[in-house]
């Protein structure tokens, strides 16, 4: 019988060894108490942090953390600070008179809410400034911000609840940020701000920004924009709600 | 994509287990997950499909966790037992009451690289080929350090009174 060693009795404990191995551990272990009580240490501590860690196992995900990858866009959020960059940069050039003829690239509606949306809706812990739970507050507080009366519209017979809400700076006045999110983590925001590009127009309009899809429209002193990463059919049906909702 | 989605979301659970036990604090724990999670998305295109996906996602989860310690948002308390002298907090060697919340303040005083072995064979179930492919480690060295850490927990939690390993027989 070879010796029995160090590396034998973890084996044992971690069922490395194949079962002929493990009997000669075993046998070994009657007759050297020590070694014996040391495989019922390890076995012990293997046991206690099962019984520490595994109700992790069982814990609900934080919201957030499993969205899909499609709709975290973690390389999205670099584009969204290369979009900032390239507004400020364009802007930054015709100042200059440089492209006189050309006007620099409005900072649109449907631009601004796709970078907001691209840089808040990954966030796990920090995705709203305040929390659904004191809604009327925060529609309050937006109402006042923006000078305007802002309303959260409830998304729920889509399956969508609002997160919260926060302020943001826009191109030149605050605006205002509402998250919604569905049973599987995905995120919608509506984006909404004050006198939005002049259009008086309330037909609802479509990009695409850097991958999320924008729905936007203008009604009245307010300009609204719908972004998710959605079928742009079901973009658009959400976008009637809220459009109907903001104006029964 | 969709696929690949789907499947590491399987692991998702056992990862946070895992990052809860490394870290000992829920919300680093969280941070490491996400953490791992961006990465992974980041580099799916580079994982094999039909491989294993839980040892590929640890792996990830392993070089987050070096990293976040080097940056010092993780910092690392443990201290090897020899370097601790026997300022071990020693409390009466208690039977063989293995207490829970013991081995979570023995497991905080561990060396990560010790910590990572420990729980990756005991809590994770890998095999010491797959501990040492996630830690990138020669497998001889997984097995001092898991030697090396259970001893240390051992002494830890009995009052540092037992002996150091050595060979038996």
């Amino acid at each position: 019988m070879t010796a029995i060693n160090d590396k034998d009795l973890h084996s044992l404990v971690d069922g490395e060894l194949d079962p002929a191995h493990a009997a000669r551990v075993e046998a070994y272990l009657a007759s050297d108490p020590a070694a014996a009580e040391r495989v019922a240490a390890y076995r012990r501590q293997n046991d206690a942090l099962h019984a520490l860690f595994d109700p992790a196992l069982e814990e609900p995900l934080p919201p957030g953390l499993l969205t899909k990858p499609e709709s975290r866009w973690p390389l999205l959020r670099h584009a969204a600070v290369i979009a900032w960059l390239a507004v400020g940069g364009v802007a930054g050039w015709s100042m200059r008179g440089a492209v006189e003829m050309t006007a620099p690239q409005p900072v649109t509606l449907a631009r601004q809410a796709a970078v907001a949306h691209a840089v808040y809706v990954p966030e796990v812990r920090h995705p709203v400034e305040v929390g659904a739970d004191q809604e009327q507050h925060l529609v309050a507080w937006l109402s006042k911000r923006l000078d305007a009366e802002v309303k959260a519209p409830s998304l729920a017979e889509s399956g969508y609840g609002l997160v919260g809400g926060r302020l943001l700076p826009a191109a030149d006045g605050p605006a205002a940020q509402f998250m919604y999110q569905d049973g599987k983590g995905r995120r919608l925001t509506l984006y909404v701000r004050r006198g939005a590009e002049g259009n008086q127009e309330t037909a609802f309009r479509f990009a695409q920004e850097s991958g999320v899809g924008v729905f936007y429209w203008v009604e009245g002193p307010l300009g609204y924009a719908l972004s998710g990463d959605l079928e742009k059919s079901e973009l658009l049906r959400i976008a009637n709600i809220v459009f109907h909702q903001l104006n029964p | 994509m969709a696929d690949f989605a789907a499947q590491v979301a399987q692991h998702v659970p056992r990862l946070r287990r895992y990052a809860l036990a490394l870290t000992g604090d829920r919300y680093r724990a969280d941070d490491l997950v996400q953490d791992t999670l961006e990465r992974g998305w980041s580099k799916f295109h580079l994982w094999r499909a039909g491989s294993d996906l839980r040892a590929w996602l640890f792996t990830i989860m392993h070089n987050t966790f070096v990293n976040q310690l080097r940056q010092g948002s993780l910092r690392d308390s443990g201290v090897p037992l020899d370097e601790q002298g026997l300022e071990v907090p020693v409390r009466a060697a208690q039977e063989d009451a293995l207490e829970i919340r013991d081995l979570e303040a023995a497991l905080a005083r561990l060396p990560a690289e010790y910590r990572e072995v420990v729980l990756l064979v005991g809590l994770e179930n890998l095999r010491y080929e797959e501990t040492a492919q996630v830690l990138g480690i020669p497998v001889g060295t997984v097995m001092s350090r898991l030697s090396r850490g259970r001893e240390q927990l051992r002494r830890l939690m009995a009052g540092g009174a037992s002996p150091s390993p050595k060979l038996v027989k």
